[in-house]
């Protein structure tokens, strides 16, 4: 019989050995549903896993890698906040949406009158666009107590509409023969986000997701604030009766990741994406969860858990290209690893005992 | 030739390093394919994949070919396009509107490579080209078979996206339909989705329940075909792929999306040196749009009439849309036998006359 | 204009259809919650079981045996999510995503033989002479087996939580998982029972999509139904009756919306089409204000990592 013993404090070794173990786990795993799809199973974990990184290719897979983990550090860092004091925001997306229109919107307004001041207002407005749109599930979380997971979810769809509205209609480029999609910012240097160095992929978005990571390590290890999201999280009770008033920590934590998602929509269509499209978001919101989870919540794990989510996706990609590998078989390969990665997660805080449990 | 040296040297570098990734004289031309959706989705992606698999019957081993499926418009699409030119592609078909833009962005960073962007307009450098097809040829002959078949002169249309595509579909059904049956009505259904089985199955539903007999769908799934099968006496017509499972009741024919034809050229232009930038928008002539079988359910001679209809337009004797027509609120569009100009097709953004919709914005 | 040629009975009728699948993954989820787990992958495990169901009813020629299929390959897929979280003690959210993305993937891979092709139809149930009673007839009494089961389904649930033994134990492990634990229940058992249970509705969600509403398969057809499902789940606060009424409010709005697009209604499409989720969230808010803490009645336990320490 085996059971498990709590561990007094978590395994040093093992919460750093375990993302290790998970990977090679998933390699054997994924490995032999690559053979049983008649691919060679060597070549596609090297694939995914090395080619992008040290392969041929590398210098251009390198800077695609922070391109892919930018916008997810920076959503799953506010949505950790959230999380950690037991806020549920599953509506990213829509922020993420709503940011990169009204980010983009103010820019085109501009259009195209020249000026530095011009990308720094975008930034503004983004943040502010999300930030307000996940002020709808707060305000409605605390004046009528209603379910912040069902709004922040169904609002999503909401923005999905209004995308697509505005790529049709308001922000259409004029310029562009009745086709949808607005003006590319490519093409509007003052409202581009451009990359910082050439070639790297470094892009303001990346920048902020970094000092986000900062900020966030800061505000929990350092300050009041983070003091309360971590003891509104564990002991609610508690909380209340330390002074902590649950409608402003509601409110800041919603608030707090639906800037930064609004952040990562207008870093992401001011730059890599270049314009409102119909179809503009691609999931981060959704998979920043993931991001925001596997990283145990902590700032420096979101970090390292958004680089290896997007090194999975870098990889698929080229892995589906070279190697004909069928999309579905990557999006599996991906699930597998995420379950690993949580299943060996155990052991950080569990030893395992083989043998009787012994009586009390 | 060091590719540490070439990192450093950042975006300029990256046509030095397709220089060096052709240096190794690949004997096989290499086709990349960027899909929107899974080949699986039976429709649109299905169809350019049918055209991939045509490209590699008809070149055996001098080809070798790859796809990249699911691809987001976007940032995702230049990384999955610039890693095909990377991996040595010398032809990449993008095959959606939402690919325009980074299709040019790669294209300017590997000007050895042909880029081949399908249904856009824009063409930057010298080494794309764009391709689409005239579906609204398709649709005229739908638009007649619907007018002559309706018994509740109601026609039921299930739209995607007010984009200028769609509503060219609609106007060149509505002309044809009201041209044999000036009684019929359209009632248009925006789902704001190319895929979404459920809604569309829906919003047959809605339009077979408000009295439509015909139903036109230009979304992707066989739901609107089912739901109405379920009904009794309503036709459909099958979209991007042929849907012959539904045939011949309630699917009575339909527009295929026949891909092979170019891309077998295209490709072919690429291996013996003759590939030149172009701008193709080719119809039912060419064979990039294919009349799906016309089903006995269609009595004789309005079949004949339909056929006959389709060698017009496809010896370029008829135009789909020829005037006199007026736009949907009076005003002139095209005088007594003129056709319509490609750039009036092209950003079509208005009804024609008899419409009695508005056009969502 | 034209409002007359909606005809409010078909309509009724069509929402029934429309809201099943919901109504089926919705009530598994139900139950999955109600224990006080927190399973996100419905959406993967619904299209599993859509495949399932589709590849097995085309295999056998009998939809029945589809729908059985689908319900199993639903509960094994949802037992990945169970031993995850319940032996290995991972986070519930992540895990249920993760279970959605591989569900995807794994359909998908599933289904690549089985594009293009027809199921077995499935017999509409005309029960004979309640039928023919007008009105209620056509909108009660002419649907296809599922629509009944997931009602049933409805009907079960509510009385086995408020009636039976078992749902009080049920209950009790969601509220509080450490005194039902040192009451001698066995808590994670419980919980594997019901996550099992929530698969396999949710299984049954897909199917009958795959197999009635569509029917066909196409790669990602479930297209977000497992998602409404999870919101319904919240919006009826966790009880059955609820839970039905907002498939049948969502369902119903989704359909009443295509059908005055249709009659040409002059209100902007836009707003039509966001108006099924503006709706639910309008009534929810009405619903829930006024209410206090009440209205807030997740399991205590929702989400939370169970592990026995004595």
């Amino acid at each position: 019989m085996i059971t498990l013993e709590k561990r007094p404090e978590p395994s040093r070794f093992w919460s750093w050995a375990t993302p290790v173990l998970a990977v090679l786990l998933t390699m054997v795993a994924g490995g032999a549903m690559f053979a049983a799809l008649g691919k060679d199973p060597v070549e596609a974990i090297r694939t995914i896993f090395w080619d992008p990184l040290f392969g041929e290719f590398a210098f251009y897979y390198r800077g695609q890698l922070l391109v892919k983990a930018g916008p997810l550090i920076l959503i799953a860092i506010g949505l950790s906040m959230g999380f950690r004091a037991g806020i549920w925001n599953i509506g990213a997306e829509g922020q993420y949406i709503i940011g990169a229109i009204c980010g983009a919107a103010l820019g085109l307004a501009f259009y195209p009158f020249d000026s530095f001041i011009v990308f720094p207002l975008m930034v503004l407005a983004g943040a502010l666009g999300g930030f307000l749109w996940a002020m709808i599930p707060g305000i409605l979380r605390v004046k009528f107590n209603t379910n912040e997971i069902l709004v922040s979810l169904l609002l999503v769809y909401v923005a999905e509409f209004i995308l697509a509205s505005m790529a049709l209609g308001a922000l259409k480029n004029p310029d562009g023969a009745g086709f949808p999609g607005s003006r590319n910012f490519r093409s509007y240097p003052s409202g581009f986000n451009e990359e910082i160095i050439a070639g790297t992929g470094l892009h303001w978005g990346v920048v902020a997701a970094f000092i986000a990571v900062i900020f966030a390590y800061v505000l929990f290890a350092r300050h009041q604030m983070g003091f309360q999201i971590k003891l509104a999280g564990q002991a609610p009770r508690a909380a209340r009766f330390g002074g902590v008033n649950p409608s402003r920590l509601i409110l800041f934590c919603l608030g707090m990741s639906g800037a930064l998602a609004g952040l990562a929509g207008l870093f992401e269509v001011s730059g890599p994406a270049g314009q409102v499209s119909i179809d503009f978001n691609v999931g981060y919101g959704f998979t920043a969860i993931i991001v925001a989870f596997l990283g145990r919540l902590h700032p420096v794990g979101i970090l390292l858990a958004g680089l290896l989510l997007a090194l999975t996706y870098i990889g698929g990609e080229a892995a589906q290209s070279s190697l004909g590998l069928p999309a579905a078989a990557i999006q599996a390969f991906q699930g597998m690893l995420l379950f690993f990665l949580l299943a060996v997660d155990v052991l950080t805080n569990f030893r395992f005992r083989f043998g009787k449990r012994e009586v009390v | 030739m060091k590719r540490r040296t070439i990192l450093a040297a950042g975006v300029a570098a990256l046509a030095l390093a397709t220089g060096g990734a052709f240096a190794d004289g690949h004997a096989k031309t290499k086709v990349g394919f960027i899909y929107v959706g899974p080949i699986g989705d039976g429709g649109w992606t299905y169809e350019h994949d049918k055209g991939r698999l045509a490209v590699e019957a008809e070149f055996g081993d001098k080809v070798e070919t790859v796809y990249q499926e699911n691809v987001p418009e976007g940032a995702d699409a230049e990384r999955a396009i610039t890693q095909m030119a990377l991996q040595g592609a010398d032809i990449i078909f993008t095959t959606s509107f939402g690919y325009m833009d980074p299709t040019n962005a790669v294209a300017a960073k590997f000007p050895d490579v042909k880029f081949e962007h399908a249904t856009g307009y824009k063409r930057e450098t010298p080494n794309v080209s764009t391709y689409s097809a005239r579906f609204y040829e398709g649709r005229a002959i739908q638009g007649h078979i619907a007018g002559k078949m309706t018994k509740t002169n109601k026609i039921g249309y299930i739209a995607s996206f007010p984009i200028p595509e769609v509503i060219r579909g609609i106007n060149s059904a509505y002309i044809h339909a009201k041209k044999v049956n000036p009684d019929v009505e359209f009632n248009i259904i925006w789902a704001y989705t190319w895929f979404d089985p459920a809604k569309e199955a829906d919003a047959a539903t809605a339009l077979i329940e408000q009295g439509a007999d015909v139903i036109l769908q230009h979304t992707d799934s066989t739901a609107p075909q089912a739901a109405a099968q379920k009904a009794e006496g309503v036709i459909t017509f099958g979209q991007a792929s042929d849907m012959g499972e539904y045939a011949p009741l309630p699917r009575v024919s339909s527009i295929i999306d026949d891909w092979a034809p170019y891309y077998i050229a295209r490709v072919g232009a690429v291996m013996d040196g003759t590939w030149e930038s172009t701008d193709t928008w080719d119809g039912i002539g060419p064979g990039m749009v294919a009349i799906g079988e016309i089903s006995d359910a269609v009595p004789a001679d309005v079949k004949a009439e339909a056929l006959a209809m389709k060698d017009a337009l496809a010896d370029g004797s008829y135009h789909a849309f020829t005037g006199p027509l007026n736009k949907q609120d009076g005003t002139p569009w095209l005088a007594e036998g003129e056709t319509a100009s490609d750039g009036d097709l092209a950003g079509m953004s208005f009804y024609v006359e008899g419409l009695t919709a508005e056009i969502p914005n | 204009m034209d409002l007359s040629s909606i005809n409010p009975i078909l309509l009724v009728a069509s929402l029934m259809v429309a809201a099943t699948p919901i109504i089926l993954a919705a009530i598994g989820e139900l139950i999955v919650e109600k224990s006080g787990v927190l399973n996100l992958g419905v959406e993967g495990m619904m299209i599993v079981g859509a495949i399932c169901g589709f590849a097995i009813a085309v295999q056998t020629g009998s939809p029945f045996v589809g729908f059985v299929a689908a319900a199993f390959g639903g509960a094994v897929l949802s037992l990945l999510f169970g031993i995850l979280t319940q032996y290995f003690l991972s986070n519930q959210v992540a895990t249920g995503l993760g279970l959605t993305l591989f569900g995807l993937g794994l359909s998908s891979l599933m289904g690549q033989g089985y594009i293009g092709i027809r199921p077995p139809a499935t017999p509409r149930l005309e029960i004979p002479v309640l039928s023919d009673i007008p009105v209620l007839g056509p909108v009660l009494f002419n649907h296809d087996l599922m629509v009944y089961v997931a009602l049933g389904l409805v009907v079960a649930t509510w009385a086995v939580l408020k009636f039976t033994r078992a749902g009080l134990i049920l209950r009790a492990v969601g509220e509080n998982h450490d005194a039902a634990h040192a009451l001698g229940y066995k808590v994670v058992r419980v919980r594997l029972m019901a996550i099992t249970f929530g698969g396999a509705c949710a299984g049954l969600g897909g199917a009958y999509l795959s197999l009635v509403r569509v029917p066909q398969w196409t790669e990602g057809m479930t297209a977000g139904a497992g998602w409404i499902a999870l919101a319904i789940v919240v919006f009826g606060a966790w009880r059955p009756f609820r839970v039905l009424l907002g498939a049948y409010l969502f369902g119903g709005v989704t359909v009443l919306q295509l059908n005055l697009q249709a009659a040409g209604v002059a209100i902007p499409v836009e707003y039509l089409s966001m108006s099924p989720y503006l709706i639910t969230i309008a009534v929810l808010v009405i619903m829930s204000s006024g209410k206090a803490k009440a209205a807030l009645s997740a399991p205590a336990c929702l989400g939370k990592i169970f592990h026995a320490s004595s």
